[in-house]
């Protein structure tokens, strides 16, 4: 297929080049249809949907609890993240206060999945720019990670550990210990990476001044998280929304102003600095005992103990786990800041034990729109690291 | 949230400022304000929210619908608006009937509606006028139906 378009030294031919969806560096199934004319894009179309899975319709027929391990195939990178955005809004629905100690566990967890995800993402952005290495020692870190969600929730990548009004499980007994281990070793490995990296003058070759997202374009097409930051706003809404008591931690919003691939590199690794730092001041306040789940009549289910002493108890959880809860209609929207940017979940009540409408305002999705502000008028060479630094996630974008 | 409760009445006092019949209904739900429109108004009150400096609605997070079948109007078209400058949100809703589903495209005031109105036509077949290119997004071209609408059987037909 080739089209022709007008030019300054009269007609000239232009080649249309898809690229995907099955293509190494698309980071999943995602198809781009670039306009050519030599080797300078003039047009980029992204066609997405080859991955979409009707998430949000399923929710429609399952009860607010078995909602929860849909949210971790969302976005598979940082499956906390997801179980966390969708377990505010329920919350925020049903106005369930969650105990301080399951908030600070939450945040705990939810920064070590960003690091986690942020690891996934340099490792890959790397190789597709052709440092191998990199890639290799990213998924050894991240592999310590999931080690530890594993020993914590059972699961490695499908955690489901956020539930409505607190956590699933008693952490057990050394969590921090392991966490307290990597938070340790980590630094070092940042700055491994940094070496190799940060100075490289191919990496900046092959980074600096390429996939320019201006700020204003950036708010237009309303692209948040780091790919947002990296162009100079300081939109986090750990700081702008706080949700899951982050009012009560002390760390700096990573910004940088040049808006290309390179800035948005220094704003992700710098977001994992901050991680430790959080996770460090996470670790200093989580009590050592208390409740991990909100003490809710018919909202919650009452704990092991209660359920197996008390008649009121195990008439509750019986109810909770046959019919499920059921919020007062209406309609609510939390957003937390995932990896990627505004993770929002938007849930309707209609007063049934089904959510009547839950909508997944998902960061890739809306990042991935502004791709053509990226690459047009730019080198085709330079389309696969601008795929890369959006850090786009297909199961987010397609749901 | 003091101030989000002070401030966003702002909002509201200047929508009904503007256009004293503007509003339909103001919600308000766990700490969250929903403005009703009239579709006729949408275009005209969107404008004010982004460019008045005093509320600088830049950021349109997400767009949504819901399908209240039976009931009518039927669709519930909501925006979901941020002001970075003043931190504050504000959901807009707009309300179409099934004859009639229809809403004028905000495209022009906030580009990042285009691919949200896209999937908003694909899954729940809500048109949006003057949309530059109002195709289906996540389901294939040859697609029969919305999936999205609540006359859908989740399993799809078979």
């Amino acid at each position: 297929m080739s089209t022709t378009v007008q030019t300054a030294s009269g007609k000239a031919k232009t080649m249309v080049l898809n690229m995907g969806p099955q293509h190494p560096s698309t980071h999943g199934v995602l198809r781009v249809i670039l306009e050519l004319d030599g080797e300078i894009v003039i047009k980029a179309e992204p066609v997405i949907g080859y991955l979409h899975t009707g998430i949000e319709k399923n929710c429609e027929k399952l009860t607010y609890s078995q909602c929860i391990p849909l949210t971790d195939r969302i976005d598979y990178l940082a499956n906390l993240s997801n179980n966390l955005g969708y377990c505010l809004a329920v919350e925020k629905l049903a106005g369930i206060e969650v105990p301080k100690r399951a908030q600070y566990i939450r945040v705990l967890l939810t920064e070590m999945t960003r690091i986690a995800s942020h690891l996934v993402w340099l490792g890959t952005h790397a190789i597709d720019l052709g440092a191998m290495s990199v890639f290799l020692y990213c998924f050894r870190e991240r592999e310590e990670i999931l080690k530890i969600f594993e020993a914590i929730s059972g699961q490695r990548m499908m955690t489901s550990y956020f539930r409505i009004g607190g956590l699933a499980l008693e952490p057990p007994p050394g969590y921090l210990d392991w966490i307290s281990g990597f938070l340790d070793t980590f630094p070092g490995h940042l700055a491994e990476y940094e070496d190799l990296l940060t100075e490289n003058p191919i990496w900046k070759l092959r980074t600096q001044g390429v996939g320019v997202l201006k700020l204003d374009d950036a708010i237009a097409m309303a692209v948040s998280g780091p790919s947002l930051r990296g162009s100079g706003s300081d939109y986090d809404i750990r700081k702008y929304f706080p949700y899951s008591s982050y009012e009560d931690f002390d760390f700096k919003v990573q910004t940088q102003t040049a808006g290309d691939v390179y800035a948005r590199y220094l704003v992700r690794l710098g977001e994992m600095r901050e991680s430790v730092k959080i996770c460090r001041q996470a670790m200093q306040k989580i009590p050592p005992q208390g409740p991990f789940r909100a003490e809710v009549r018919g909202l919650v289910p009452p704990s092991r103990e209660e359920m197996k002493t008390s008649i009121e108890g195990l008439i509750y959880h019986f109810k909770i786990w046959t019919e499920g809860i059921t919020p007062a209609p209406g309609q609510v929207y939390q957003a937390i800041e995932s990896p990627r940017g505004e993770l929002g979940f938007f849930v309707c009540s209609d007063g049934s034990n089904r959510p009547y409408r839950v909508k997944v305002r998902s960061p890739s999705f809306v990042n991935l729109q502004a791709l053509p502000h990226l690459v047009v008028g730019k080198l085709i060479a330079d389309v696969v690291a601008s795929i890369g630094t959006i850090d786009i996630v297909l199961g987010e974008v397609d749901r | 949230m003091g101030a989000e409760q002070q401030d966003i009445p702002l909002a509201v006092r200047k929508l009904k400022e503007r256009d004293p019949n503007g509003v339909a209904e103001v919600i308000s739900f766990r700490g969250e304000t929903t403005v009703v429109l009239p579709r006729n108004r949408l275009l005209n009150l969107a404008e004010l929210l982004k460019s008045d400096p005093e509320l600088d609605f830049a950021f349109l997070s997400d767009m949504t619908a819901v399908d209240r079948f039976p009931i009518e109007p039927r669709f519930e078209v909501n925006y979901h608006l941020t002001s970075l400058t003043y931190r504050q949100r504000l959901r807009l809703q707009v309300r179409v009937t099934t004859k009639d589903a229809s809403v004028p495209s905000v495209t022009g005031i906030w580009p990042t509606a285009n691919w949200h109105e896209r999937e908003i036509w694909d899954l729940m077949g809500v048109r949006f006028e003057g949309h530059p290119n109002l195709t289906r997004i996540l389901m294939p071209d040859d697609w029969e139906g919305h999936p999205h609408r609540k006359d859908y059987p989740v399993e799809g037909y078979r």
